[in-house]
């Protein structure tokens, strides 16, 4: 029953979110409106989304939203240095591959588009069995070290979060 | 408002405009599609994300309530951007022969998904 009513039960609660933020204002008419919104819309809309993503540990993801974050603030200062100071064609750069670990497309999602915020690096395609992601570097010096710091500080944490 | 909130306001917007200004700047000064690339998805997040945080503090300041629309710009932000980017990056690895040629292996018996449409 419980889950016919509520077939995303996360997707529920992220939309009465989304619509308390879009009126910006925290009423009780309105919170019921975005109720009625989030229990509607997942059910109209269950038939496109068969799988049921799941998060295994949220306090992780906190976690790794800081982290990205923080990583934005130092990306967006790295390149935006690269850009003033350098000239474009004195910049090497390069596409590397990133072999992956993860296995649930979410993750992989998730992944590919925080190597495009964070430093330097853009997700440009994914190899067609869904194992290796191609990444372009803006200054690829050391293009090991950046897989590594990829694995490390991202992908490692996903995998916690989502498998 | 007065003082500090204020000022911190005036800094957050300055800051913003100047990542702003500089990821449009790299967007015509870099050489290559995808150099260029780099410059708009990330020196416009940090800009756009001060000149939100000024927002939500000038309201907080001015008229004493919070506004938090400004975070749902943020996410839809961080949503669009970096698929923005990757299917420019796809449509430019499809289109252009030689950037084509500088892919680095996959690793794995199969290509890459842009160019390995028949399998």
């Amino acid at each position: 029953m419980a889950m016919r009513l509520f077939p995303h039960p996360l997707l529920t609660v992220w939309i009465v979110v989304v619509w308390i933020l879009l009126v910006n204002t925290i009423t009780f008419g309105h919170l019921v409106l975005g109720l009625v919104l989030g229990v509607l819309i997942p059910l109209t809309t269950s038939a496109y989304w068969p799988g049921r993503p799941r998060v295994r540990s949220p306090l992780m993801m906190i976690e790794f939203m800081l982290v990205v974050l923080w990583d934005i603030v130092v990306s967006n200062i790295q390149v935006a240095s690269l850009i003033l100071f350098r000239r474009g064609d004195s910049l090497q750069s390069r596409f590397i591959t990133v072999p992956l670990d993860l296995n649930s497309p979410e993750a992989i999602t998730v992944l590919a588009g925080t190597i495009t915020m964070t430093p330097g690096t853009v997700s440009a395609d994914i190899s067609a069995d869904g194992r290796a992601l191609l990444v372009h570097c803006l200054e690829a010096d050391g293009a090991d070290d950046t897989v590594a710091q990829i694995k490390h500080r991202y992908e490692r944490r996903l995998k916690r979060i989502f498998e | 408002m007065h003082g500090i909130g204020e000022w911190a306001v005036a800094a957050l917007i300055l800051i913003g405009a100047f990542f702003i200004l500089v990821g449009s700047f790299g967007l015509a000064k870099l050489p290559d599609m995808m150099r260029r690339l780099h410059g708009p998805s990330k020196a416009t997040t940090l800009g756009i994300g001060s000149l939100l945080i000024a927002s939500m503090l000038n309201f907080i300041g001015v008229s004493g309530r919070i506004s938090f629309h400004e975070l749902l710009i943020t996410i839809f932000l961080f949503l669009t951007a970096p698929v923005t980017a990757h299917m420019l990056a796809k449509a430019h690895i499809l289109r252009s022969q030689k950037d084509r040629g500088s892919l680095s292996p996959t690793g794995r018996p199969a290509g890459w998904a842009t160019l390995d449409v028949d399998k």
